[in-house]
């Protein structure tokens, strides 16, 4: 388990990251916290002919308020989110599923870019960001562009950025005061990743539902967006019947893939359960 | 004891000063010799494959290259290790003819550093002819399988049929005859340091030296020296001061120590390899995945009559010694904690294209009770009894000790009664019981389970001979064997203080703690003037064939070899303050720290005086006293005796005794388990340190757990090991471990010196019974009960939608779950 050899650069700018991109021609790899991308370096599955390090360029670790949205650097630690106050208030989704990523030491490394753009699809991060229909923002050789959530994800480790892009930030709309929120997920153990996770947003008015936002993690290729049970909710409100219903129509709604650790009925099963659970939950912090 | 005691104190380790704070002397960290080059292995990637050739021309001309070496050079520079079975299975330290699983070696490259030596190891070319693979043991042996080993002709390696008193009268007799078939998983210890090896071939003083974090039993030291062609005085075995833990897998690390010891011979320099976590997870060593076919037979009062196991024991590609130990390391307490009489063990140990098997903590044991104790209930179930009832009717009572068991085992001391009843005070059984009444009214799934199990310590090494035949064994040319010996020797320096040399490779467990407490009791010192040394080293040290670090024998075995030479030493120093005295012995005791008379005025001579007296001034000795203040004592169990005619064998020597209570609660939806409360009674005898013990408890009970809910060794239809990354292969951790409640009962051992016995197995091999009881109980409205582990939880959501979909009664509280 050692990497074959590699170059490794260190740049202090986006803009020298960028020209050793340029350089490798999509030979390079961006390393943020490392905590997936070193292991696939040591198993020998990646085999880049270079590294180049984000970790030196401190203006790409920020959270700051803009415009309606909380913006986070790409290299902010999950840590640093983990404990942000302005998280904490205005994307408290994010703040409960920064918990639920890996162990104390993986969020001490890992970055909320290198999270997405790594996108795993049982990670939970991809989850929040298409839940809260976030964007990230990439910036290659001919500027910067914004991406949404859903044109992100492509399937299974793979999104629309091109070789030549850094994802530099994230923007997460801030959540509407009174928004409940909930992220329920189920893993055979603590800090693994999510055999299902279920992010869920509800604003309300009384007992009606003015907004449902469900994503899943672990339940198929790319986090999901579950619309269609999100309108009943928004369609019947927020009694039992319509949660029940919303559930049901979520696990409708994944085509979830087996694997060592789930069948795929038992993930679809779970999507149902989660989205329950995640719903309740939310409706039980919603204010409004 | 005395109130001045060390021995029952929870004296702080000595050893964690060192250990915590990175100052640990580990294999990696030991470079015993100038300029050392590094190994990679290459591996199959097939499960069953011939291989047809090699070219390593471009892995040689990569700069840094010492050498690559391959399975010819295996077959020509070594011969195959022995095995414990008289069937034909040449198992060499790498492929030679087929890979027989995926990861087996069949090549190493040596080079400069371990980068390199990967790069190279890339560039190695095998040239395989891949043939159909079979993983699983029931398949295996179905006529058209494919064959592993064709000289052996079959797949199966070895069949005893063990009769013990008349079986089939006491099932022709029962009430209730009872049947169920059980599978147990694949899993290992996956301790945090791997495998590592250091070889060094002198070729001029025709010496090699191999340096490892192997854990013993040395019997593998002759049979190495065998497979490489050395007499046993040209190979040294040496073992670091450190072991990161082992738990039984790094008894298994000994083909590797022949590998590169081979290629540091054929490439004429010293090698280093050091498993990485990835080889590690495909070809160190795992215990056996079984399958196995209970019946028991027992009187409507819940009086069990008899059992019959039939097992399949699936050791992986090849047979490696110490199996089919899988079967047999039990043998004497097969009938565990029961007193019936009637026994049948059909025990067959299969070849399949899975990695191969070994000890694992609880070695054998985990499966034998998961299976027992599971019966139990079924019997409770069966007859309408409380569980808890059952198994009071039919344990061995004190009175009975020490009790000989139908299939030979000496049963030493125990009181299996009250520590049992312990164990149900305390987790407060009764109340648990209607606590569970309560949550079932409330549509809840809360269930209690039970286990209880003999714990076997200080394998005798002659069970092994069990896999043989009784005709085989009566041959004139069979040797017998029989043993289990520990040495220490103890010295005082010229100003008093004490180094105890041992020839023990602990992985943990404490033993320079365990060992300064009973060296400190004997003289009268405090643990402080005792320095204890135990970097094995068979040139060097006083060992035997059944010496080592494994089957929890330190407790028990070494520490009686330390309690002897202590007391060796401290008769010496008698001898020697009562002709400095001019007293009889007679008239002297050893108290404090001194030598003083027993009555009336007479000056004492401490250690340190008699220390300086006899070092400076050996003039001081009374006539004939051999010079030196040192002694060395070999303790050996005398129970420990050869396999009879009959099958019966004491495997083990000191028997110790667990009770556990495990209450869970199963979220129906989920089918996430949740352990409300777990109870771990143990009687191991004297307790030497209660935190050491302790600390064997907690990493039994979640190595148990381990098994029981989340790790196993997976592999596709075709052989290909799916769980190659600790994402795959989960290993509980402190998140998952659950609130322990321990207790103890001491019934001291009659056969050791201290009372002691061993515990490093201890709740490993009751852990998968007692949550597979629990989850099976809290399942009972539902007709489930557990016969396969791990309980993940998309097998057990499995089990709970079949059988809600069939024909259990929806609770109001939990509806049936509503599915696409």
């Amino acid at each position: 388990m050692k990497p074959p050899k590699f170059d490794y650069h260190a740049p202090a700018s986006v803009d020298e990251a960028l020209a050793l991109l340029g350089r490798y021609g999509g030979d390079a790899k961006l390393l943020a916290g490392g905590q997936s991308l070193v292991p696939l370096l040591n198993f020998r599955l990646s085999r880049p002919a270079a590294l180049v390090d984000l970790n030196r360029i401190a203006s790409l670790a920020y959270v700051r308020e803009h415009d309606g949205q909380v913006r986070l650097g790409a290299m902010t630690r999950q840590r640093t989110i983990e404990f942000d106050p302005l998280v904490a208030r205005k994307l408290p989704l994010l703040r409960e599923a920064t918990r639920w990523v890996g162990h104390l030491p993986i969020r001490t490394r890992g970055t909320i870019g290198g999270s997405i753009a790594h996108a795993d699809p049982s990670a939970e991060y991809p989850a929040v960001l298409t839940a809260l229909e976030g964007q990230v923002v990439a910036r290659g050789p001919k500027g910067e562009r914004v991406v949404t959530a859903g044109d992100l994800f492509r399937t299974y480790l793979t999104t629309s950025l091109e070789p030549d892009e850094i994802l530099v930030e994230v923007r997460l709309p801030a959540m509407p005061p009174g928004a409940g929120w909930a992220l329920e997920e189920f893993a055979r153990r603590h800090g693994d990743f999510a055999i299902i996770g279920i992010a869920a947003v509800i604003v309300r008015e009384g007992s009606r539902c003015t907004k449902a936002r469900l994503a899943t993690a672990g339940a198929g290729p790319v986090p999901l967006r579950l619309r269609a049970a999100e309108e009943i909710l928004e369609r019947d409100g927020l009694g039992d019947a319509a949660i029940e219903a919303a559930a049901r129509r979520a696990s409708e709604l994944v085509s979830p893939d087996a694997d060592i650790h789930a069948s795929a009925e038992y993930r679809r099963h779970l999507t149902g359960v989660l989205t329950k659970r995640a719903i309740k939950r939310a409706l039980g912090v919603a204010r409004g | 004891m005395s109130e001045k005691s060390w021995i029952g104190k929870p004296v702080r380790r000595v050893e964690d000063a060192r250990l915590l704070t990175g100052r640990g002397t580990y294999i990696d960290d030991h470079p015993p010799v100038a300029n050392v080059f590094h190994a990679a292995i290459v591996r199959s990637p097939h499960a069953h494959a011939r291989i047809l050739g090699y070219d390593c021309s471009a892995a040689r001309a990569v700069d840094g290259v010492a050498g690559v070496i391959t399975g010819a050079d295996v077959l020509k520079h070594t011969k195959p290790f022995s095995v414990g079975v008289t069937a034909p299975v040449h198992y060499y330290c790498a492929a030679t003819d087929k890979a027989r699983f995926v990861g087996e070696p069949v090549a190493v490259v040596v080079a400069r550093n371990r980068y390199i030596a990967e790069d190279a190891a890339d560039l190695v070319q095998v040239r395989y002819e891949p043939l159909p693979a079979v993983v699983d043991p029931e398949r295996a042996l179905e006529p058209g399988a494919p064959v592993l080993h064709e000289a052996v002709g079959s797949n199966l390696a070895n069949n005893r049929r063990l009769v013990y008193g008349d079986p089939d009268r006491a099932f022709a007799d029962a009430d209730v005859v009872l049947r169920e078939r059980f599978k147990f998983p694949k899993y290992g210890s996956t301790p945090i340091e791997t495998y590592g090896v250091i070889a060094r071939w002198d070729a001029l003083e025709g010496v090699c030296t191999v340096w490892s974090n192997f854990m013993g039993p040395f019997i593998m030291h002759p049979l190495t020296a065998r497979v490489l062609g050395l007499p046993e005085n040209r190979l040294r075995f040496i073992v670091p001061p450190d072991i990161g833990g082992s738990f039984g897998i790094k008894s298994s690390i000994y083909p590797y120590m022949a590998l590169i010891a081979v290629a540091a011979k054929l490439t004429g320099v010293a090698v280093k390899w050091i498993e990485d976590r990835r080889e590690h997870l495909l070809a160190s060593s795992t215990g056996t995945d079984r399958v196995a076919y209970r019946e028991l037979a027992a009187r409507k009062d819940g009086t069990i009559l008899g059992m019959r196991f039939r097992w399949l024991d699936n050791v992986g590609g090849y047979i490696r010694s110490p199996e089919p130990g899988c079967s047999f390391r039990p043998t004497g307490n097969f009938v565990g904690p029961y007193r019936f009489q009637h026994l049948e063990v059909d025990a067959s140990t299969v070849m399949t294209n899975k990695s191969l098997t070994g000890p694992n903590r609880g070695y054998a044991c985990g499966h034998l009770y998961f299976e027992t104790e599971g019966m139990l209930d079924r019997l409770a179930d069966e007859i309408g009894m409380d569980p808890a009832e059952v198994r009071r009717r039919n344990l061995v009572g004190p009175a009975a000790m020490p009790y000989r068991t139908p299939s030979g085992g000496l049963y030493d001391s125990g009181d299996y009664p009250t520590a049992f009843e312990k164990a149900l005070e305390m987790a407060g059984y009764d109340e648990l019981r209607r606590e569970q009444a309560r949550a079932r009214a409330a549509g809840r799934y809360f269930g209690i389970g039970l286990a209880v199990a003999v714990d076997p310590s200080v394998s005798n090494m002659g069970y092994v001979a069990t896999a043989l035949d009784p005709q085989f064994r009566a041959k004139p040319e069979y040797l017998p064997k029989s043993g289990a010996v520990d040495s220490a020797t103890v010295k005082v320096d010229p100003l008093g203080r004490v180094i105890a040399i041992l020839g023990s490779t602990p992985q943990g467990q404490g033993h320079q703690t365990v060992v300064s407490q009973i060296v400190a009791d004997e003289l009268g010192l405090i643990p402080e003037d005792v320095t204890v040394v135990d970097e094995m080293d068979t040139f060097t040290r006083v060992w035997s064939i059944s010496s080592g670090t494994y089957s929890s024998r330190f407790g028990s075995v070494g520490t009686s070899a330390v309690a002897l030479a202590a007391r060796k030493l401290k008769t010496k120093l008698v001898e020697y303050a009562a002709h400095l005295m001019e007293m009889p012995v007679a008239a002297l005791e050893f108290s404090d720290g001194a030598v003083r008379a027993k009555a009336g005025k007479a000056p004492s001579y401490t250690i340190k005086d008699l220390a300086g007296r006899a070092h400076w001034n050996t003039e001081s000795l009374p006539p004939g006293m051999e010079p030196g203040l040192q002694a060395t004592a070999v303790f050996g169990f005398s129970v420990a005796k050869a396999v009879d005619a009959e099958d019966r064998v004491n495997s083990s020597n000191t028997y110790g005794f667990i009770a556990e209570v495990m209450a869970v609660e199963v979220d129906p939806e989920t089918a996430a388990i949740r352990i409300l409360r777990y109870v771990s009674v143990h009687d191991a005898g004297t307790i030497i340190n209660p935190m050491i013990a302790e600390g064997q408890i907690y990493g039994g009970a979640l190595h148990g757990l381990g098994g029981a809910l989340y790790e196993e060794v997976q592999y596709d239809a075709d052989g290909q090991c799916l769980t190659g990354t600790f994402m795959d292969y989960l290993v509980p951790t402190a998140s998952e471990a659950p609130t322990i409640e321990i207790g103890h009962v001491v019934s001291p051992s009659p056969l050791t010196p201290l009372g002691s016995k061993g515990l490093g197995e201890s709740s490993s091999m009751t852990v998968p019974a007692v949550i597979a009881n629990a989850v099976s109980d809290a399942l009972k409205p539902l007709g489930i009960r557990i016969t396969e582990l791990p309980m993940t939880p998309s097998k057990l959501w499995k089990l709970i939608e079949q059988a809600s979909r069939s024909h259990a009664v929806p609770t109001a509280r939990h509806p049936r779950p509503a599915l696409p």
